[in-house]
């Protein structure tokens, strides 16, 4: 049962004993030789297992580049599939060292959660898949309409602002797991399926006919989705938060995983350090020196790693957007590596 | 004597021991969460309970809306999970004796059956009977615009079942007063028909004179007040209908599953009630000249009941507590709205799995407290 997870973490928070400090998650992922990462049980190009429980997608990738990261092997890493209501109890107790699993970044959840943002790999928005048989061209049409959408999700609260402000009327029908709001939504029993864009991509793939589901143009809300640690934990913070800005940085030096190994021969100074061929970088986040080097060379820089899950060459077709780097046009920014 | 030699002394101090030993655990446990809490940064206390909880939910029985604070959310949940607990519980019980009664029919094709009934519900777990009711049953249900119309004022589509309700107008309370009054009378007729049979043998019609008295009371009362109750028909506008009384399709699976799965048990345990009656009893009642079925009314389910009201205890406390299965199929329960919404939008875990789990332990004990009220109510009485 789904109150079993939530029971277990509970029970986790009243016994285990508080012993919090920082460095206290790499040591204990060290000693255990894993990265124990939650991640969305199902979620085409973000994160999915196929049929032989290989995961694959955007949010997995960065639990692995994370393993390169510590263990210089990115195959060093377990996944627990987690539902949009038990990731946050889940990481909160410990049962999970990292939460890659298309999570909104708010104020909430920083503070009063006592939860960490590391940054955003994923900036996405709140949008609606109608049935094109309904021929509405705008959410403003919407009044009145009733609503599958994901329990536990910032989703949830926005669709709620939305149609507050707009003065309409809707009917919100709520389940826990994006394959039961697929499957209700293809059933008929609501007429708009709710979440964050890239999900309504990735959900749409799963209907029988993809082509009589459109997305409307409006995005109604700011999704700014990242991995998550524990407060308290600065070290395991810095190497999660550095090991998506290495992937950032080796993009826009123009390092991936097929050249990474000449690149080391290179006279920038710049890829020179990100390669650890230069300086001290890794030591001081407490890693070995070549870790992002690790992560270019088995996971990719954020362009591979992006094109290869979601990009134009898959299914999901979806384009770089405001996920392109600063230097392009979008918003992916991450601070030098000096 | 030395007091540990004293077996009295010892075992008093053995007691005193073992007591301290688990209040201290227990505060040991209290203030450790505490610890852990405070030192990962979570909040602590119920002061979210007072805070705008901003999302919405299909099916509140109280006036709710998304500026309502999250303990709201927890009444509004608690009354989903009654409600689908009393509507099942009523069923699986009407359901349940009429399977086992049928099972024992000497009807060879009735029995067969009722038997077949109890092996495949009892059989197959509860959640994929949910699943079923609602993926397999839902899907076969038209669209808003098809719907399937009982005149103009019943209507049943995907989104569910839509009926007229009653909207009361000025005046409505004389009805509502005519119901009450009518409810003291029959109260008691009932006990003065009782109370006369007990002395002189004589029955009386109870029945048909209670119902005669809950109609007619309200009805004179709403014709003397001007017919202050007016029908709501709903109305097909836009995507869905609007107005009157709707029966979401969540509700109407999980009700069904509940009581098709309990009412198995149930009539398992109707069975061996009235098995256990014995076979003199029928046997002296027809010689007494009573027919089959008043053989059955008067003699033997009443004799029964002593058997079956204890194990039918536990399959309404099963009921209640499968009902939180409700969140598979998002039917807004007290496990998927305070438990489930509620506990993400916070993060208080251990606050909202506790009040969660004091619930489920307060109607458990209330709806026990009841049966064993009635149970020794309806047990063997020595003279």
């Amino acid at each position: 049962m789904k109150i079993a997870r939530h029971l277990f973490a509970a029970s986790l928070l009243l016994l285990s004993a508080g012993t919090a400090h920082a460095g206290a998650t790499l040591e204990a992922v060290k000693h255990k030789g894993f990265v124990q990462c939650g991640v969305n049980p199902s979620l085409p190009g973000f994160s999915n297992a196929d049929d032989k429980g290989n995961w694959t997608g955007l949010d997995v990738d960065l639990c692995r580049a994370v393993a390169a990261a510590v263990f210089g092997d990115a195959s060093k890493v377990k996944f627990t599939p987690l539902t949009a209501k038990e990731r946050l109890t889940a990481l909160q107790s410990g049962e999970i060292d990292l939460l890659s699993r298309n999570t909104t970044w708010t104020l909430t959840r920083d503070s009063a959660l006592g939860l960490h943002f590391a940054g955003v790999n994923y900036y996405d928005g709140q949008g609606f898949l109608v049935s094109k048989a309904l021929g509405i061209k705008s959410a403003k049409e919407l009044d009145g309409a009733s609503i599958c959408v994901l329990s536990g999700t910032t989703t949830e609260l926005n669709v709620a602002d939305y149609f507050r402000t707009n003065g309409m009327a809707y009917r919100p029908v709520v389940f826990d797991t994006g394959d039961l709001t697929i499957k209700a939504f293809e059933a008929g029993r609501c007429d708009v399926l709710t979440s964050d864009q890239s999900q309504l991509y990735g959900l749409r793939i799963k209907l029988a006919k993809p082509e009589e589901a459109v997305v409307l143009p409006e995005v109604i809300s700011k999704e700014p989705l990242g991995p998550v640690v524990r407060q308290g934990d600065d070290e395991w913070f810095n190497i999660v938060r550095w090991t998506l800005f290495a992937q950032l940085n080796a993009e826009e030096l123009g390092v991936g995983s097929a050249n990474a190994d000449e690149m080391k021969s290179s006279t920038n100074p710049g890829i020179r350090r990100l390669l650890g061929v230069e300086g001290d970088k890794g030591k001081d986040l407490g890693l070995s020196n070549d870790w992002a080097y690790a992560i270019v060379s088995q996971v990719g820089n954020y362009a591979e790693v992006f094109e290869r899950n979601v990009g134009k060459q898959t299914p999901l077709k979806i384009e770089r957007g405001l996920n392109a780097l600063w230097s392009q046009g979008g918003l992916q920014y991450a601070p030098p590596v000096r | 004597m030395r007091p540990w030699r004293n077996p009295r002394i010892r075992a008093l101090v053995l007691q005193a021991l073992v007591l301290a030993l688990v209040v201290a655990g227990f505060a040991y446990i209290v203030n450790n969460t505490l610890h852990n809490l405070g030192q990962r940064g979570i909040s602590t206390g119920f002061g979210f309970l007072s805070t705008e909880a901003g999302f919405g939910i299909i099916q509140t029985l109280v006036p709710y809306d998304e500026t309502s604070s999250f303990g709201r959310t927890f009444v509004v949940g608690l009354l989903n999970t009654l409600l689908v607990s009393a509507l099942g519980i009523g069923i699986a019980t009407l359901l349940g004796f009429a399977i086992g009664v049928a099972r024992l029919s000497s009807n060879w094709l009735v029995a067969r059956m009722a038997a077949v009934y109890i092996e495949v519900f009892r059989n197959i777990p509860l959640l994929l009977q949910i699943f079923f009711w609602y993926f397999a049953v839902l899907r076969t249900l038209p669209a808003p615009r098809q719907s399937l119309a009982l005149g103009d004022s019943v209507f049943l589509n995907i989104r569910g079942l839509y009926l007229p309700s009653l909207v009361p107008q000025p005046g409505a309370w004389l009805v509502l007063a005519g119901l009450g009054l009518a409810f003291v009378v029959v109260i008691m007729i009932a006990h003065w028909a009782r109370q006369r049979r007990e002395a002189t043998g004589r029955s009386f019609h109870t029945v048909n004179v209670s119902l005669l008295f809950l109609i007619g009371l309200p009805l004179i009362a709403f014709f003397a007040a001007g017919r202050p109750l007016a029908w709501e028909l709903p109305e097909l506008r836009g995507f869905n209908f609007r107005g009157g009384l709707i029966l979401i399709p969540e509700l109407m699976a999980l009700v069904v599953a509940l009581s098709i799965y309990t009412a198995a048990f149930i009539a398992e345990i109707v069975r061996a009630g009235i098995l256990s009656v014995s076979r003199g009893q029928t046997e002296a009642a027809y010689a007494l000249g009573l027919r089959p079925g008043l053989t059955l009314r008067l003699v033997i389910i009443p004799q029964a009941m002593r058997v079956i009201i204890p194990p039918l205890t536990s399959q309404y406390l099963n009921l209640t507590k499968n009902s939180s299965l409700a969140t598979a199929i998002g039917y807004p329960d007290l496990v998927s709205v305070f438990a489930g919404t509620t506990l993400n939008q916070t993060g208080q875990a251990v606050e909202v799995i506790a009040m969660t789990m004091a619930v489920y332990l307060t109607i458990s004990l209330a709806i026990s407290l009841f049966m064993n009220w009635y149970n020794s109510r309806n047990a063997l009485v020595e003279r």
